[in-house]
């Protein structure tokens, strides 16, 4: 699926919700499930700044030109929103990666509505480092 | 105990439906205080001092009439209050002038449940200067150790630089021992009085203190003023912090001489405005009552807590008997992010995070903690709706 395809799909998941809190409990729900990092991949370097959690980000080039993204937080609902952000980018090429746009993702999620200010902050540095892979 | 029900229509963000409990970060303003402001800006405006016209004389008054103001309100000589843009600017005055004329060798001690803005300037000192800082210990209830305090006390103390109340903890620092022991061995002592001053009554003579600092944002009156207290002995005997307009005496290019304080401490425009709104702040609150607030804040506080611990996981953190209202906690397994950003939807404003106390979080073994903190106009409703948004939040991340 492209990039532009996932992201049309998860937005028709979110239009289903009828209030905040579904859709924070879906965010929940995903970040329960995302599968844990090595601890050993936790550090400094792959801290993101920016985030008001802790944060951990790395990328692994995989044979086909496509990054595996691999990310953690201490806290649930970043956790589910790095679920929501893998959704997207895991498995996609540096191009693809590249012609996302954050603001209109954030508005075709309606995260600029929900999700509070600092929260946005700390999402969009994490889409930036991802750019930087 | 209906003192915030009524006390809140003098405040109209309320009309926006927001349960604040963030005053310990700012506090909201009152209707008097806007108007005064909008007076001062619409209507009466010009620089202060000098000018002769009658906008600029009339402006000059209302800003030195404020200058009054605090002094009584803190039992003050006017002369000895200095308009800074904030507490931090007038402890960093402190520092630089007072610091300055310290001898090499002498020693600091602060707490280690300082606000960044208590330890960073006497860092920034050290760097200049052969000080050392020591560090007054916190107890695991989140009071002071006072008789570790008095151990770090020697005769080549300078200054103790202490908190009157801890932003995160709600600790109520005794400074009367604070100021008996250090007298003992000639030390200075400066108190920050940011979370104290809109929650007590605050008597620098009676203290026996030597500097007092605080903002006007967290006392009801805009942001961009701050108070230093300083004894005018002091003040005359150290050199100014901040060159330039209004501070001078005469100026040459081979000797320039200052004025007389508090004017020496204040180069350049002042924060003319919010100054004067500060005034008009005091008079809002001395017509309530600082012990009836006091009596009322205490009620407040004493309900949260009651209501807070009978919720499962929740941990306080500074739970020593005689407190300012701020409640700190943190839930066991569930990061303060995640709640706060839950409350957020629900228009509960709580802060989260280190609450530039890093070194007081590392002490707690914690990266952030949820802080209430109550004010005059806030209700018994304002802490059922923090409640129940709470155990809702809780909820939907179990």
């Amino acid at each position: 699926m492209q990039i532009n395809e996932k992201i049309n799909q998860i937005a028709e998941d979110f239009s289903y919700f009828s209030c905040w809190e579904e859709k924070y409990e879906y965010i929940i729900d995903l970040g329960k499930k995302l599968p844990p990092m090595d601890e050993a991949l936790k550090t400094e370097e792959t801290k993101v700044k920016g985030c008001m959690s802790q944060v951990w980000l790395v990328a692994l080039e995989q044979n086909d030109n496509r990054l595996k993204i691999i990310a953690d937080s201490d806290a649930i609902i970043v956790k589910g929103l790095i679920a929501l952000v893998l959704k997207i980018f895991d498995g996609a090429t540096r191009e693809e990666i590249k012609q996302v746009n954050i603001s209109e993702l954030f508005k075709k999620l309606e995260l600029d509505s929900n999700i509070a200010g600092a929260r946005r902050n700390g999402l969009a540095s994490m889409i930036e480092k991802i750019k930087t892979f | 105990m209906d003192l915030g029900y009524k006390l809140r229509q003098d405040f109209p963000i309320f009309k926006n439906g927001i349960c604040y409990l963030d005053s310990g970060a700012s506090s909201q303003k009152p209707q008097s205080v806007i108007d005064k402001q909008n007076y001062y800006t619409e209507e009466v405006y010009a620089n202060v001092h000098r000018a002769t016209y009658t906008i600029a004389q009339k402006i000059t008054d209302a800003y030195e009439e404020s200058r009054k103001k605090i002094a009584d309100f803190i039992n003050a000589d006017p002369k000895e209050v200095i308009f800074t843009k904030s507490a931090t600017e007038a402890i960093n005055l402190v520092a630089h002038s007072f610091g300055s004329i310290i001898p090499d060798g002498s020693e600091i001690i602060l707490s280690e449940m300082e606000h960044h803005a208590n330890i960073v300037p006497w860092q920034l000192l050290k760097n200049r200067k052969d000080i050392s800082l020591k560090i007054i210990p916190v107890l695991d209830n989140g009071e002071l150790d006072y008789d570790e305090y008095e151990k770090l006390l020697t005769d080549k103390t300078a200054l103790v630089a202490i908190t009157h109340i801890s932003n995160v903890l709600g600790t109520i620092v005794d400074i009367d021992r604070i100021v008996s022991s250090a007298k003992k061995h000639n030390a200075k002592v400066l108190v920050d009085g940011s979370q104290a001053i809109m929650h007590q009554k605050v008597d620098v003579k009676k203290l026996g203190i030597d500097f007092y600092t605080f903002t006007g944002h967290k006392l009801y009156a805009p942001t961009g003023v701050g108070v230093l207290w300083g004894k005018s002995d002091i003040l005359n005997s150290i050199p100014p912090f901040l060159g330039g307009g209004d501070m001078i005496d005469t100026v040459s290019f081979e000797k320039t001489t200052f004025a007389e304080i508090p004017i020496k401490f204040e180069a350049g425009t002042p924060p003319i405005v919010p100054a004067i709104c500060l005034g008009e702040a005091i008079d809002y609150i001395s017509n309530i009552g600082l012990d009836k607030i006091n009596e009322y804040e205490k009620y407040l506080y004493k309900y949260a807590f009651d209501e807070i611990t009978k919720i499962k996981g929740v941990r306080v953190i500074g739970t020593v008997e005689n407190k300012a209202p701020i409640l700190s906690f943190i839930v066991e397994g569930i990061h303060s992010y995640d709640i706060s950003e839950l409350m957020n939807n629900e228009n509960v404003c709580v802060r989260v995070g280190h609450h530039c106390a890093e070194p007081l979080m590392k002490r707690f073994n914690m990266l952030s903690t949820i802080r209430v903190s109550l004010a005059l106009y806030n209700t018994i409703d304002d802490i059922d709706l923090f409640i129940n948004s709470l155990k809702k939040s809780l909820r939907i991340l179990g």
